[in-house]
């Protein structure tokens, strides 16, 4: 069998390794694509629903990051369909929390304001919800405000998939479901955290921040995921 | 345990039953248990007891014959009499009619449609042997078709008779059975696993825990014989939790059948090894999703993930797994022995077989059915269910429950196939059907199934999160008789949305109850929408 595959996006010819998923290959074609839960480096968990693509004119959606490339297929990544969609999801998560972009510490850095912007998104006819949420500032360094979390589960991810203490969670179901740090305790309890602020880094928005940031001021640095993920693999191939 | 031996243990169970003279069957399963069967059977065994008849005259606790409403049931044998809301009072009365006329008070007929318009085969032996009693199992035939394909055909000839016959998934999407133990068998992995899934989530729904009640080893044996077709030695059987009978049942009968040699190793002295674990269920509707239940069975978060992968490929564990809901198990055992053309007969073209639904709401007789493919809605509805009480008028019947849709008067004479019900945008689903008549309205139908469906998303893909609970606002908006035609605009939007871009069939299908009931009903939203009124 071949190592590579040919495929078409957007119209465009391009080759994928095997096992690329369809949204490497976007990716390093420079197309833009929304994503939200995924992040490179972490496992994916196709939850976001931002990166849905159209595949071969069939009219049933498929998540870019979760799904292989296949020999001779179509991918389509925009067309107002999927716009539309990707729209109504960025206002869903606008509506389900309580996001005040102006007094935000992610102001000017957080994903999810980046994209509202990019796809248009400037007002909602989905009714807010305008939840009771907390904010846990039991941890001397770090502070997670539950307004602000859209459930993408990337600090869950990386606390357990890269720095392996894995005190994030998700607990409840449904639009109660929310991520919690260990059996639900306060931060500042957790015997599992190691303070090493990964999940700070990699929350896509002013969720999860430093304590010592004002508002508009928590640039987030994850740069450190493709390197760790290209050194986990190197150690896999030299074993 | 060889071939002889079977029948031998088979025979004697017949030999022990035909020694007694009369058979008083009482169901004990859960709808009668909650009617107080239990009080019935032990009165009637202490009235044996003392009127000396213990040699003559036995007491068997059955499984279910469907009329779980009017319960306690209990069926005299041979003088084939059904008697219903029996209580321990009239044990006495009951056995004075023995072999003469029955008790005209408390006698079920059974030549009316109700008996007559079903046709039983996954339920064959409910009523009739004693779930807890693998002999009396293996007496009415269990096991017989286990020990053919391990003694008599090769697995792929198996997953043929499968094919063959045109059997497809119970468990809602009516995937063919036959194609999905194919692509296991074809796997190459040395690992594989087979999944039951009994976690029947449906509101109302109760067939497969029906079928677990009355008969756990007609499900145990077609567990064991795709196992064999497909080249797995382990199964699981995942029961929701609540299902407590159930699994005191199922946990019995795989005691029993492990100590007879028919689950375990080299069953029937072949090469063939079989274990079936029991895992309870964590609980939540969304279990019932396929790849949720496996991380479930993993021991993790019972949260759907993306398909492909489908289990066939990698399931439990990262190995091909098959999963087939509990009634799909159920139809194996006679198919095998009777052959896939006799199965191929019963029902329609594309939908072979019988099913079992689960009728309540506005009929007069609500009960367990099991009914040919092909029967029409009408049969069911005003035949088999009695019609509509009170006089009032048929309006529509939901079936598919939480995923499904209702379908109104004007098509009752569609006939019950996968193809029929999804043309008319519902589902056939694992055998929910609710009728409901006049005085039902469907916007608050549609309200009661989107509440159940946010309820119970997992939570993980936002459409599904935000978007059931924006639909469940807005339907608010609806019965409360103040929404507006933005509200319509916007319900409409929502529902192609999360039908489109949800992660999992929950989501997928949570917007077919409000979908269906806008194609039939729109008049009723309509009707829910505020006069503008001019603001001062
Ligand atoms: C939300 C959801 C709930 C489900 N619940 C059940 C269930 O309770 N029982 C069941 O057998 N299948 C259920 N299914 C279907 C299973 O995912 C799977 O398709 C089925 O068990 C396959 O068996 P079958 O091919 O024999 O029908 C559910 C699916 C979804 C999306
Ligand atoms: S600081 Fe590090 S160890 Fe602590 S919760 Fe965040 S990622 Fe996990
Ligand atoms: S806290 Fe941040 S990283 Fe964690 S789930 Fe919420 S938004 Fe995602
Ligand atoms: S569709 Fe609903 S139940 Fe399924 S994964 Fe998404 S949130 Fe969970
Ligand atoms: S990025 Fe693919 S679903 Fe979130």
């Amino acid at each position: 069998m071949s190592s590579v595959k040919t495929l078409k996006i957007n119209g465009k010819d391009v080759s994928a390794r095997t096992d690329d998923t369809i949204l490497q290959v976007i990716r390093e074609h420079d197309i833009f694509l929304p994503t939200l839960c995924h992040i490179e480096g972490l496992s994916a968990v196709g939850a976001c629903r931002l990166c849905l693509v159209e595949i071969n004119g069939s009219s049933k959606l498929r998540s870019a990051c979760v799904t292989q490339v296949e020999e001779g297929m179509e991918v389509v990544t925009d067309n107002e369909r999927l716009q539309k969609y990707r729209r109504m999801i960025l206002e869903m998560l606008f509506v389900e929390g309580n996001h005040v972009c102006a007094v935000c510490v992610a102001n000017g850095y957080c994903e999810l304001q980046w994209l509202a912007e990019r796809l248009g998104v400037d007002h909602t006819r989905l009714i807010y919800l305008h939840p009771d949420k907390h904010v846990d500032a039991s941890h001397y360094r770090y502070a997670i405000d539950h307004n602000r979390c859209i459930l993408c589960a990337r600090c869950v991810r990386v606390c357990g998939e890269i720095e392996g203490a894995h005190t994030w969670d998700v607990a409840g179901r449904g639009i109660n479901a929310h991520v919690v740090t260990d059996l639900n305790t306060s931060w500042d309890s957790s015997p599992t955290c190691t303070e090493c602020g990964k999940c700070v880094q990699v929350c896509p928005t002013g969720a999860l921040f430093k304590k010592s940031r004002a508002i508009g001021e928590m640039a987030k640095d994850n740069h450190f995921l493709p390197y760790l993920k290209t050194m986990r693999e190197v150690n896999k191939n030299d074993r | 345990m060889d071939r002889e031996e079977f029948e031998e243990i088979a025979q004697r169970s017949r030999d022990e039953a035909a020694a007694f003279a009369v058979h008083v069957n009482i169901c004990t399963s859960s709808g009668c248990v909650a009617s107080g069967c239990e009080h019935v059977k032990k009165q009637a065994e202490a009235e044996v007891q003392s009127r000396g008849l213990q040699h003559t005259c036995r007491i068997n606790g059955v499984g279910c014959q469907g009329l779980c409403g009017s319960g306690p049931i209990v069926s005299v044998q041979p003088d084939n009499v059904l008697y219903h809301k029996v209580k321990p009072d009239d044990v006495a009365d009951i056995l004075d009619h023995v072999g003469q006329a029955s008790v005209p008070h408390l006698e079920l007929r059974q030549d009316s449609p109700f008996f007559e318009r079903q046709q039983r085969v996954v339920l064959a032996n409910a009523g009739k042997i004693d779930p807890e009693e693998i002999e009396t199992a293996m007496a009415a035939g269990a096991y017989g078709a286990l020990l053919k394909v391990t003694t008599e055909m090769m697995p792929p000839e198996v997953c043929k008779v499968i094919t063959d016959s045109g059997l497809r998934g119970r468990g809602g999407a009516g995937y063919p059975t036959g194609l999905k133990w194919g692509t296991v068998a074809k796997a190459t992995n040395s690992t594989k696993f087979v999944v039951c899934n009994g976690d029947e989530g449906d509101p109302g729904a109760f067939m497969d825990r029906s079928i677990m009640e009355s008969d756990p080893h007609r499900v145990l044996e077609g567990m064991a014989i795709a196992g064999y077709a497909v080249g797995a030695s382990e199964g699981f059987v995942y029961v929701r939790a609540e299902y407590a009978l159930a699994i005191k049942r199922l946990k019995r009968a795989i005691h029993q059948a492990e100590k007879r040699g028919l689950l375990g190793k080299n069953i029937f002295g072949s090469t063939f090894s079989f274990s079936i674990e029991l895992r309870l269920g964590a609980g939540a509707f969304v279990c019932g999703e396929e790849t949720a239940l496996m991380a479930s069975i993993e021991g993790r978060r019972g949260n759907p993930r993306p398909r492909p992968p489908f289990p066939s490929e990698s399931g439990l564990w990262g190995h091909p797994t098959l999963i087939n809901n509990v009634e799909t198990f159920a139809n194996v055992a006679p198919i095998i022995t009777n052959g896939s053309a006799w199965f191929a007969n019963i029902g329609t073209e594309t939908s072979k077989g019988t099913k079992v639904f689960a009728l309540s709401g506005k009929v007069n007789r609500v009960g367990l059915i099991e009914v040919p493919m092909g029967i029409s809605l009408r049969e069911i509805v005003m035949e088999i269910g009695g019609g509509i009480p009170n006089g009032n008028q048929f309006k529509a019947v939901q079936t598919g429950g939480p995923s499904g849709g209702c379908i109104p008067a004007d098509y009752l004479d569609t006939p019950v196939d996968y193809e029929s019900l999804r043309k008319l945008g519902s589902i056939m689903g694992s055998g929910g059907m609710v009728v409901m008549d006049d005085t039902s309205s469907m916007v608050s139908v549609a309200h009661y199934f989107m509440a159940f469906n946010m309820d119970e998303s997992c939570g993980k893909c936002i459409p599904c999160r935000v978007g059931t609970i924006q639909m469940v606002e807005l339907l608010k908006r609806f019965t409360a008789q103040r929404a507006t035609h933005d509200d319509l605009v916007l319900l409409e939007e929502l529902c192609d949305m999360v039908s489109q871009t949800s992660l999992c069939g929950l989501g997928q299908s949570a917007p077919n109850p409000v979908i269906s009931t806008l194609r039939y009903f729109r008049d009723e939203y309509l009707r829910c929408i505020a006069p503008v009124t001019e603001s001062a």
